[in-house]
């Protein structure tokens, strides 16, 4: 069984404005999915539908074979199974590093203080950030925020996770940093839809590479052919683009 | 005009002043402050959300408690408070309310307009990307707003509040139109007592000045150091 299907999903966020059009995918369980696509193209969108953080009119999404799309009451308990990280962190800044990896644990999943806590350390000492628990995110460099909120969807124990272009609204010098925990995480099997612009990431762990553009998946192909061949113009233009870069 | 100023009369009636009349605008300031926040949240929430029935209602509501002078407010409240009490317990008569007890339901009532409008700008200064993240690990809209948008909503609007807080404590002292013993009204009393009205109402102005005047400096400060900290 696939980890995540997406079948035939169309979103309007307005009767004008159809933002994405009859996108079908499906991410095996231990695959790494990256998504990439021109600014606009709908990619956050598509991936923040996969926990029903956007609702779809038209299509059907399942995650661990649970229709999601559907889904009212079980919503939050799935959404807790399923790690989101964001392109601008969203730590919670009234809340110590701590705090931020215990909130969801001790309220979703029921676990006391003390074994939320040492999770929490847990995963603070794995993407090396135990000396900044008791700070504040305001606190921390974008790199190290934007690992505390990767331990914060680990700290979940997610089933697959999610990535909306964790590394564009870091500074160059952090950016490594924060992909070397994700090819980690990538080596250890975790299920994985990351929408980045960082191809070098793409060769290196990505099993397939969907491409984007105007709210269409317009490839959808193994990491080998679509660097190799790509098969649609607007694909090879992309690319030539941003590895010119 | 202050040559045969007499300061003793202030001096002889500051027990009065301040246990009875001060004490009750400092109860009367705090109880409004406190339930007209809670109140003023759910109201902004209220009007925040999708339902139109909702939002209608707390559209209704802030519109017209602003429309309406509080003094009037105060009045009316105090006259149609026992009918309203008999009409809610069902009793066959209507239902004694001090003018004590009605003027702290009345600003309440009132001052939750006025901190509605606050905390709704507060709510809509949390980006919606905070509410996003906690949805994603798992919280429903309940524990959204009360761990995540709330706290910073309230802690983004401290400054606001507490200047709204400042101006409430100015207009406690509208209940001297159901003679109640406020500070202002204890001092307005003595006054009227003992043919000293220049001197109370003199020192009445000092102190409601210098407690309005210090605490507005506090908080420019705490505005300072907000927006340090953010
Ligand atoms: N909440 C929204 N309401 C209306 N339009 C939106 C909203 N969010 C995104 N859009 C529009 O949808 C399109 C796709 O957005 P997005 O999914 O963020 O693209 P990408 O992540 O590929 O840059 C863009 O044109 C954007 O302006
Ligand atoms: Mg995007």
């Amino acid at each position: 069984m696939p980890m995540i299907t997406i079948e035939k999903v169309s979103k309007w966020y307005n009767p004008q404005f159809q933002v994405l059009k009859n996108c079908t995918t499906t991410v095996e369980k231990g695959e790494v999915v990256v998504v990439c696509g021109p600014s606009g193209s709908g990619k956050s969108t598509l991936i923040k539908t996969v926990n029903a953080l956007e609702p779809v009119q038209e299509g059907t999404i399942t995650v661990d074979g649970l229709n999601v799309t559907t889904m009212k009451k079980d919503l939050p308990k799935l959404r807790s199974r399923v790690g989101m990280v964001f392109q601008h962190f969203e730590l919670f800044p009234h809340l110590k590093i701590v705090e931020n990896l215990c909130l969801g644990q001790t309220i979703v999943l029921g676990r006391s203080e003390d074994a939320a806590k040492t999770k929490a350390m847990k995963m603070l000492e794995r993407v090396g950030l135990t000396a900044h628990a008791q700070k504040y995110p305001g606190q921390l460099s974008g790199g190290q925020q934007q690992r505390v909120a990767i331990a914060r969807a680990l700290v979940m124990d997610p089933i697959c996770m999610l990535f909306d272009e964790p590394t564009s609204a870091l500074d160059p010098e952090m950016i490594n940093e924060v992909l070397d925990v994700m090819v980690e995480l990538a080596k250890e099997g975790m299920t994985m839809m990351v929408v980045t612009h960082e191809m070098g990431f793409a060769k290196k762990v990505a099993n397939r590479v969907i491409f984007m553009d105007a709210g269409e998946i317009v490839e959808d192909a193994q990491k080998e052919d679509f660097f190799g061949h790509p098969r649609s113009d607007r694909a090879q233009h992309f690319l030539s683009k941003i590895l010119a870069h | 005009m202050f040559s045969n100023f007499d300061y003793d009369v202030i001096w002889r009636s500051l027990p009065y002043l301040f246990q009875q009349g001060m004490v009750f605008t400092l109860t009367l300031t705090a109880i409004a402050t406190v339930f007209g926040l809670i109140l003023g949240t759910l109201i902004a929430m209220m009007r925040l959300s999708s339902s139109a029935v909702l939002s209608g209602f707390a559209v209704s509501y802030v519109n017209l408690m602003r429309s309406l002078p509080l003094v009037l407010v105060i009045f009316l409240f105090y006259f149609l408070m026992p009918y309203v009490g008999q009409w809610i317990i069902r009793s066959d008569q209507p239902v004694q309310v001090g003018a004590y007890a009605s003027t702290i339901v009345t600003f309440t009532l009132f001052e939750a307009a006025y901190f509605s409008e606050i905390m709704r700008a507060g709510i809509q200064s949390v980006p919606r990307g905070q509410v996003m993240a906690g949805y994603a690990i798992g919280l429903n809209y309940r524990e959204v707003m009360r761990r995540v948008v709330l706290p910073q909503a309230f802690r983004n609007m401290l400054p606001v509040i507490f200047t709204q807080t400042i101006v409430l404590f100015q207009d406690t002292s509208l209940v001297y139109v159901l003679s109640i013993t406020d500070f202002l009204g204890a001092a307005s009393k003595v006054a009227q007592r003992d043919g000293r009205l220049t001197e109370m109402y003199l020192f009445a102005a000092l102190v409601y000045f210098l407690i309005c005047f210090t605490a507005s400096f506090f908080v420019k400060r705490l505005q300072k150091r907000i927006s340090i900290i953010r």
